[in-house]
């Protein structure tokens, strides 16, 4: 039963940190390269315009994509390595 | 064919297909009519969330609306997909492991108070309600529109079809329509969009087009755009934006808004397993992701279509933009699609310097105005295009054929009724599940809780369609109030619930209490109270704004309230009692959810 316990701690807390890592990612793109860093990333120049620009009308959205699979991706093999899966 | 009789067999055709799904997919028990059965496959949901998230707004607006604000109104785009991001990860896996029918459901349980569930069903009433009635009104103008009904039959006959796959259907019905809805309103967006990427570009996908080459004139599409715009003094498209933190606040407010939405919420209740529910999501966000990245090329394309329209001299290369821009098309000369809009009101022309142009500039800009305006002779901006036309039109602007202007007809009612459909569902559910069966007569037998979804789900039907008849001051305040609710109210009391086993009921309750509270009060300062108009205590400009903080932006501080006022009161009182904090546990770790169940 300790055991059980301990082991949905470890699985939670490897949740928790998967989850921290994919939102900084998350608020990264869309925060920071879509608005806030913008006037840094203005040199690089895409199609007629700035990366901040592409980031906040596409790149944004395509990060968001590859993020939501690469989570539910990772917790599949978290479920399966910690037995708590369905 | 007339055109009226292809918008007629593109819309009947999709109708029948709706009232086809109705009759197969009838709901046989509480658990059909909630949660479709609960064993909706990852992608058959992902596609039914797609449609049930994009609303009229997103199919006929959002383009117009990047298209006139450029940069600054790329907030939508991210604000809309983003929220998604955090569903996945912080709402929806728990939400379905949990495994109950409605969102006031879990609040009510987990912080073991009927209080908490009666607020949380009364901030869900508020935001859906608001939501719904822009889908009976979008519904209504897209008819009358293509269909030339009175908008009033429109909204009608589109309460009359919802009625049918809804009351029998239940979430059953609604899902499997969402799905045909969904496969409307992506080809009607996307077929003109390619049109118009060719057109303009040479590059068949409108996403990539948008950052390639204009063929006419050499240059970079957005770059022609911009040089285009400025030439008559109206703003840069890719221009910067000053005011950072009110467009990172009103992003934010946008992703959490979407996070906490209950009609979006509940459709992740139907999928089998609770990885399903991860996937499902990140299925949804890519349906979702074919129109929001189409949806920016659609507005710079369209919109530089529509400059080149009225100013031919600026179409190809050109050596001067300042004596390009002053030669605006004789209004004699305007295209036929032009003359077809103007009919419906939504493109006017006001001839002030009696020259026989169209001349379409920016007479806000004071510096234009005083100096290449004046020397022109201009007395002021003639031409007034409604943000709208921009999808609407394209098929006709980009000369398309008569069937793709039925597909647009049937797109937008599709976008319409398939969000309509899933609010009026969240609405429903929760008074016959937590009003009638939770909070007022537990012992209701499933037969009679049945009918009491059907009948409330009528009830709502006919409150939609009374208020789209008769659309309140609040009507136009969907962005304002359900997202703002959503974000400061449902979302953080939600994501408190699985992350904290601490939080209790008086930390809950106060919490949602306060960031509902200071959201709408700091809504009504600007927009008036109840949004009755005169009544607002300043005036709605930046520069009365606190801080520079709009109240569309507002829902994020909300919530950062509700957290703060949450953790202050649930330290000062006791601890949830043990089965509760075992609850908490309990969802955090998919092993052992059953399919949705009912006790």
């Amino acid at each position: 039963m300790a055991d059980d316990k301990s082991n949905a701690a470890e699985y939670w807390k490897a949740n928790v940190r998967l989850i921290f890592g994919c939102l900084i990612v998350w608020a990264f793109v869309s925060y920071g390269c879509a608005i806030l860093f913008r006037p840094l990333l203005a040199s690089i120049s895409v199609g007629g315009t700035d990366l901040g620009f592409w980031f906040a009308q596409q790149g944004s959205i395509l990060t968001f994509i590859g993020l939501i699979f690469f989570y539910a991706w990772r917790m599949n093999q978290l479920d399966k390595k910690f037995g708590l899966g369905e | 064919m007339s055109q009226f009789a292809i918008n007629l067999l593109f819309v009947g055709a999709s109708f029948a297909l709706y009232i086809g799904i109705a009759i197969w997919a009838r709901a046989g028990s509480t658990k059909d009519f909630y949660v479709a059965g609960g064993g909706v496959h990852p992608i058959t949901n992902g596609m039914a969330t797609a449609a049930d998230w994009m609303s009229a707004a997103s199919f006929i607006s959002m383009a117009g609306l990047i298209a006139s604000g450029g940069y600054a109104n790329s907030t939508y785009l991210m604000g809309w997909t983003g929220g998604f991001v955090i569903l996945a990860m912080l709402l929806a896996p728990y939400l379905r492991k949990f495994g109950k029918f409605t969102v006031p459901d879990f609040i009510g349980e987990r912080f073991y108070s009927r209080t908490a569930r009666v607020v949380a069903v009364i901030c869900l009433i508020i935001a859906s309600v608001t939501y719904v009635i822009g889908q009976m009104t979008g519904a209504g103008v897209a008819f009358s529109r293509f269909l030339e009904v009175p908008s009033t039959w429109g909204i009608w006959i589109a309460a009359a079809i919802v009625f049918l796959y809804a009351v029998f259907g239940g979430m059953k019905g609604i899902t499997y329509t969402q799905v045909a809805q969904y496969i409307v309103l992506i080809v009607a967006y996307t077929i003109p969009a390619v049109f118009i990427a060719m057109q303009l570009t040479g590059n068949p996908i409108p996403m990539f087009g948008m950052f390639s080459t204009h063929s006419e004139s050499g240059v970079p599409l957005l770059q022609k755009l911009d040089d285009v715009v400025v030439a008559l003094g109206f703003q840069d498209y890719t221009a910067d934006v000053d005011n950072k933190l009110n467009m990172v606040l009103f992003t934010l407010s946008l992703m959490i808004g979407t996070a906490g939405l209950p009609h979006v919420i509940i459709r992740f209740f139907t999928v089998p397993k609770v990885a399903d529910a991860r996937w499902s999501a990140g299925w949804a966000l890519v349906f979702i992701a074919l129109l929001y990245l189409t949806a920016p090329a659609v507005a710079s394309m369209a919109r530089l279509n529509l400059m080149t329209t009225v100013y031919p001299e600026m179409t190809g290369q050109v050596e001067d933009y300042e004596t390009a821009a002053a030669e605006p098309i004789l209004y004699e000369d305007r295209p036929d699609w032009f003359r077809t809009w103007e009919d419906t009101g939504l493109i006017t022309f006001n001839d002030l310097n009696n020259d026989g142009r169209i001349q379409f500039y920016d007479d806000t800009n004071t510096e234009f105005n005083e100096t290449i305006a004046a020397d022109r002779g201009w007395a002021g901006n003639e031409l007034s295009v409604n943000n709208d036309i921009l999808v609407l039109a394209n098929p006709e602007i980009a000369n398309l054929p008569g069937w793709v202007i039925g597909l647009i007809a049937a797109g937008g009612i599709a976008a319409a009724l398939s969000t309509a459909a899933g609010l009026l569902l969240a609405i429903s559910s929760a008074i016959s599940h937590d009003l009638i069966k939770n909070t007022i007569n537990p012992n209701i037998s499933e037969k009679s809780e049945m009918l009491a979804a059907r009948i409330s789900m009528g009830g709502a039907i006919l409150l939609a369609t009374y208020l789209g008849l008769n659309p309140p001051g609040f009507a136009a305040q969907t962005v304002a109030l359900a997202f703002g609710i959503a974000a400061a109210s449902l979302f953080p009391v939600l994501m408190m619930g699985i992350f904290s086993t601490r939080m209790n009921s008086a930390g809950a309750i106060c919490g949602m209490l306060a960031g509902l509270t200071a959201t709408l009060l700091y809504i009504f300062t600007y927009l008036g109270w109840f949004f009755i108009p005169g009544t607002n205590m300043l005036p709605n400009t930046p520069d009365n704004w606190f801080i520079g903080i709009s109240p569309l932006s507002f829902g994020a501080v909300g919530a950062l309230i509700n957290f703060a006022v949450a953790f202050t009161v649930s330290s000062m009182t006791a601890a949830p009692p043990k089965e509760i904090q075992e609850l908490v546990e309990s969802v955090r770790y998919p092993k052992g959810a059953g399919a949705a169940v009912d006790h």
